[in-house]
């Protein structure tokens, strides 16, 4: 028999944030993954809404090619805005 | 890289206090451990559902009926969010179940002891849950990102758990003759049961150093079972109960609660298989399982249908 | 103005109902075919659970005879239970719990829309309240009746077991018993043909897609509102009475 595929499950705690992973379920379709993640992830009122994607239509980065693609941020400082050292008379910029 | 120089620079980061997230390379023993552990904990906290299930249908009042089912439903939560941590790691829910219903994995053996009052409805609130609580506040902080952020939403909710119980307890010790036999009777039963709940002493812990090493485990049996009696003799007291074991007793220089002796023959068969429940508890879940197979079988087959007619 | 005692027993009449099918979802806590639906089942139970506290509530207060929720609920006889025979038929199977489910949340669904419009705030509130629950249910059932009717051979060979099955205590629904009557005449209750037909309604699109075929006998069961029930119905009171007859007036 086959397995009923597995689902990723995001959650918007509330309007104006971003939905956030939360863990995931098994179901036959992504109709059921809503409501199964319903049933699961929002039993205390975490969510105003529900993301599934099935877990292998995600692709995911490489965590060996991390120093590729993460580290040649970590010299451009000044696109940080604590890098500017402004007269303090400025008050908001 | 060789092998060497991966393990070692994983245990650079596991020293350092870095999660280790599932795409990670992670050494293959590692990865075993961890499957074993974590489909173990999802399988006690399924099988846990049973014992209290077993008293639904016959809770006192309403209220407590809607709160024990609330609770039982959170285990079933718990047990989906472990076994979601573990299928992080390249195994399928099913061959972990599979592995439960054969006798190959193990699950807490606590569960395997009957409840057979409403009383132990508040005992398993109190000490199993509570035993329980101690291990998984560890476990947050256990090096496995999947696992502890399992640990940290699975502690959120059991913090109702253990207070739902108490308070049964709470009600009982406040109430007539028979509720306070009820009350005293569960105490006894699951007293020592909660205790072994801990696993053996450190000595005696065959994967212990390893999973310390690695920061799977981060507090050791012994150092838990510690804290655990020392949380809840006091707590007996606001009840007017008593723990069955005449060898507790406030040790003023090691600023702790010295106890007996577990029974270790005890403990040894449960595990077993010998234990009061061990048969019908297994039989259960492999019931459900069996009796399950075809409604999985036929929301698949839907779904198929569906996606096939809209292709 | 509703006379009180028809108020009271149409609290009844739900609540017994709710209470009933959330003792009987209740029992697949622990056993149901996938973790998910054991949940999902297991919510169904607590928001039948929530619903009759709240009837039972009003209920006693209707009565304003010092009998609390409890008492109503744990220590009436059989002959007092008025909930619908379907709600007390035993679990059996997957198939029959969904189609249990799917036949009263097709009625729930309209019912306590129309109640939740009614003049009695109260009821009008909790109706309001249970109908987001039930359009949830009926969403849940009916989605299941589809699969396992348009599922695999066993699955609709199953589903449609209990289709025919459950039939027979479905009619009962709409025999308006005294009460009901009475909440119709006072402009409370809708009409229990326009629900009959808007029921039928239901059942035939949802069978329909299902694949399922409708029953054909007419013949129906009937008593559940009049206290007179299966033999199913004692078994189960005996279980979920046990604490309450075996230690009275305690605290719990």
């Amino acid at each position: 028999m086959k397995n009923w595929p597995l689902f990723e499950i995001f959650i918007r705690s509330k309007n104006g944030l971003d939905h956030r992973h939360v863990g995931s379920l098994h179901a036959a379709d992504a109709e059921m993954a809503i409501e199964n993640a319903r049933d699961v992830y929002t039993r205390r009122m975490e969510g105003v809404s529900i993301w599934v994607v099935e877990s292998k239509n995600i692709t995911a980065s490489d965590p060996s090619e991390a120093e590729a693609l993460f580290e040649p941020a970590m010299d451009k400082i000044y696109r940080h805005p604590t890098f500017y050292d402004l007269p303090d008379e400025l008050k908001h910029m | 890289m060789t092998i060497e120089e991966l393990e070692r620079k994983f245990q650079d980061r596991i020293d350092a206090e870095e999660k280790i997230e599932a795409k990670d390379w992670m050494p293959e023993e590692y990865r075993k451990t961890l499957i074993r552990q974590i489909s173990q904990h999802a399988h006690s906290e399924v099988v846990g559902m049973l014992p209290e299930g077993n008293w639904v249908t016959r809770a006192p009042n309403l209220k407590r009926k809607a709160i024990l089912l609330a609770k039982i439903q959170d285990e079933a939560g718990h047990g989906l969010y472990l076994y979601s941590a573990a299928e992080t790691l390249g195994v399928e829910r099913d061959s972990l179940i599979d592995d439960l219903h054969s006798g190959k994995a193990k699950y807490s053996s606590i569960f395997n002891y009957p409840a057979i009052s409403w009383a132990d409805m508040g005992a398993i609130g109190w000490l199993v849950d509570g035993a329980a609580i101690m291990n998984q506040v560890a476990l947050c902080r256990t090096s496995y990102g999947p696992y502890a952020r399992a640990m940290v939403r699975i502690c959120k909710e059991e913090s109702f758990h253990q207070r739902q119980g108490y308070d049964i307890l709470l009600s009982l010790s406040r109430g007539n003759a028979a509720q306070k036999r009820m009350c005293q009777d569960a105490i006894n039963r699951w007293w020592w049961p909660s205790l072994m709940m801990f696993g053996p002493n450190d000595a005696h812990s065959p994967h212990s150093a390893q999973s310390m090493k690695w920061k799977i485990k981060r507090v050791s049996n012994d150092e838990l079972r510690q804290r655990f009696v020392d949380m809840t003799v006091p707590q007996c007291e606001i009840l007017g109960m008593k723990l069955p074991d005449d060898k507790l007793k406030w040790n003023p220089e090691r600023g702790h609660y010295d106890f007996g002796e577990i029974d270790w023959s005890e403990f040894n068969n449960v595990l077993k298989g010998n234990g009061p429940c061990n048969k019908e508890r297994l039989a259960d879940r492999l019931n459900a399982h069996l009796d399950g197979a075809w409604v999985r079988e036929a929301a698949m087959a839907h779904s198929e249908k569906r996606a096939r007619r809209t292709a | 103005m509703i006379p009180k005692d028809h108020l009271f027993d149409f609290m009844l009449i739900h609540a017994d109902t709710s209470l009933i099918i959330s003792q009987r979802l209740s029992e697949w806590c622990g056993h149901g075919p996938v973790l998910e639906q054991d949940m999902a089942m297991t919510n169904l139970a607590l928001d039948h659970i929530g619903r009759a506290r709240l009837l039972y509530q009003y209920a006693s207060e209707l009565e304003n005879a010092g009998r609390s929720e409890d008492e109503l609920a744990f220590l009436r006889d059989e002959l007092d239970y008025k909930n619908l025979l379907l709600a007390e038929y035993p679990n059996t199977d997957f198939a029959f719990t969904v189609t249990r489910q799917f036949f009263l949340d097709a009625f729930y669904i309209d019912l306590l829309d129309k109640l939740s419009g009614s003049a009695d705030s109260r009821l009008a509130h909790i109706a309001n309240k249970s109908l987001k629950e039930t359009q949830y249910h009926y969403k849940w059932s009916s989605d299941w009746m589809i699969r396992l009717g348009d599922g695999t051979e066993i699955s609709h060979e199953k589903v449609q077991n209990a289709v025919d099955r459950l039939w027979e205590y479905t009619g009962e629904i709409f025999q308006p018993a005294e009460c009901e009557l009475g909440m119709m005449e006072a402009g409370v209750a809708p009409s229990y043909e326009e629900l009959s037909d808007s029921w039928h309604q239901r059942v035939n699109s949802v069978l329909a897609e299902a694949t399922l075929k409708k029953p054909q006998s007419t013949w129906q069961q009937k008593g559940g509102k009049t206290g007179h029930h299966t033999e199913h119905l004692g078994y189960l009171l005996a279980e979920m009475q046990y604490m309450q007859r075996a230690y009275p007036g305690l605290d719990w």
